[in-house]
């Protein structure tokens, strides 16, 4: 393997970047998790992030909104994150800001203890939005954005607690589209869904990604392979190969890759 | 719930049926060329192979691509497998129309016209017949249909070894060119081939609608 994680790259897009990552290195305390990292993401593409557990995914994922900040330990060793243009790590970007524009789902879905409606009014609320019939029509425009809206139109009051584990999980992606952001990020969205709730969760990926850029972390091969434009794969810190992926899954250039997506990895 | 990639087997579908109808289209052309002395019906015929062969490389891509990103299983990972095999079919189907038509433009040239047409017109009918009915139990998923054509394929080799025997005596009675005679035999052994392929065609609709 290379000293550094400049990966095979391979068909760039048209498509213009919205993240731009350059010689990223990252740690935790005295261990290093990333190495060098380069990458472009192009603007309403989904990008998945595939690796065994360890390779430093989640911990990339988690840069681009800044979760990252709320551990101690953790360093940017060196490099930057641009998103539009602008080095996400700038002592002036509020962190709170880059956050409205960069929206995050989780492995486990976190429903506030509250009704669905209030769930995906929150965001707004805390803005200061107040007037009902504004609230009204964003909830019904995040509802109906992560396709849930037919089914719980009449229950809007009702706890958000009391939905499936798969309805809880498109509640917290209309949560996140609420306070309108560019970059959905995705760590493992599907890890606790059934096999239906999984495919409505990738199929709402495939009609967000018309106007949201995604990225998605995720354990399942098969799921980047059917909802990412790009794929990139990571192992020990270090970005090994990204690309079309199509190119990834079907003739990856690093022999690791291959190794890793036809299961021979070790 | 149809998946948003589920349109691409819709895409392989409709690509399967073009190609059927394109390797049959050039197969008709070829042997009307035959039967007729039409030297311009036996270039649309070969002008058709490249066309036939572009899109088995679609398909066999299309096929390719679906099995490795979209994890098919049951009746579509047959379908994949039906139009990775039955492209093949139509492609060598193509290729035989391909055949015929050159070898007609071979007696052409050297002939005129084609002065000996033995029983092409009769076997032809039943070849293409059988093309025709295998891309439509495909397109209508008729099993009767599709195990019908077994049995017509018997008539078409019985046919072919008629036109041996008819094309080996005209020889040896000296009313035919011997390179004629060559040449005729083989179109006489590419139509039976045609009727081979719509046969295979047929046994692929009904694995692909029993998986057996």
């Amino acid at each position: 393997m290379s000293e550094t994680s400049t990966p095979t790259t391979r068909n760039e897009s048209e498509k213009p970047t919205i993240i731009e990552i350059r010689n990223f290195d990252f740690a935790y305390g005295d261990s290093q998790a990333l190495f060098d990292i380069n990458m472009d993401i192009k603007e309403k593409e989904v990008t998945a992030f595939i690796g065994p557990s360890g390779c430093g995914k989640s911990t990339f994922l988690r840069c681009f909104n800044r979760m990252n900040d709320l551990i101690d330990i953790a360093k940017i060793k060196g490099g930057e994150i641009k998103i539009s243009d602008v080095n996400i790590y700038d002592k002036d970007v509020d962190v709170i800001e880059l956050r409205k524009h960069v929206g995050m789902v989780f492995q486990k879905s976190n429903p506030f203890p509250k009704s669905i409606y209030d769930n995906i009014a929150y965001g707004l609320r805390i803005q200061g939005v107040k007037k009902k019939s504004a609230l009204d029509e964003v909830v019904e425009e995040c509802l109906r954005g992560a396709a849930l809206w037919d089914e719980v139109k009449d229950r809007l009051n009702e706890s958000a607690l009391g939905m499936s584990g798969g309805q809880q999980q498109r509640l917290c992606i209309a949560r996140a589209l609420a306070v309108k952001p560019k970059i959905l990020l995705m760590d493992e969205p599907c890890s606790a869904l059934d096999p239906i709730a999984t495919a409505k969760v990738e199929e709402l990926i495939h009609q967000l990604k018309k106007e949201y850029t995604i990225v998605i972390v995720t354990h399942n091969m098969q799921q980047a392979a059917r909802v990412s434009d790009k794929t990139a794969f990571f192992y020990i810190g270090k970005l090994i190969e990204f690309s079309k992926t199509d190119d990834i899954f079907m003739n990856p250039k690093d022999p690791q890759t291959e190794a890793y997506i036809s299961g021979r990895f070790g | 719930m149809n998946r948003y990639f589920h349109n691409e087997l819709y895409d392989l579908r409709s690509k399967l049926i073009l190609i059927a109808e394109k390797a049959t289209q050039a197969g008709r052309l070829a042997v009307e060329g035959f039967l007729t002395s039409d030297l311009e019906k036996t270039q649309q015929a070969i002008k058709l192979d490249d066309e036939i062969d572009e899109l088995e490389i679609a398909i066999d891509r299309a096929s390719v691509r679906y099995i490795t990103l979209r994890s098919p299983v049951a009746s579509d990972v047959r379908l994949i497998f039906v139009a990775i095999k039955a492209s093949h079919d139509l492609e060598r189907a193509g290729d035989e129309a391909h055949s015929i038509a050159k070898r007609t433009r071979n007696i052409l040239t050297r002939d005129g016209t084609v002065k000996n047409t033995v029983a092409i017109e009769e076997m032809s009918k039943v070849a293409f017949a059988m093309m025709k009915d295998a891309i439509n139990c495909f397109l209508e998923e008729d099993l009767e249909v599709a195990q019908s054509i077994m049995i017509r394929d018997k008539e078409v080799d019985r046919l072919n070894k008629e036109n041996f025997k008819k094309l080996s005596a005209a020889l040896r009675e000296g009313s035919i060119d011997p390179a004629t005679e060559i040449e005729t035999i083989f179109i006489s052994k590419s139509i039976e081939r045609i009727a081979d392929h719509a046969k295979n065609l047929a046994e692929e609709v009904i694995y692909l609608l029993t998986g057996e």
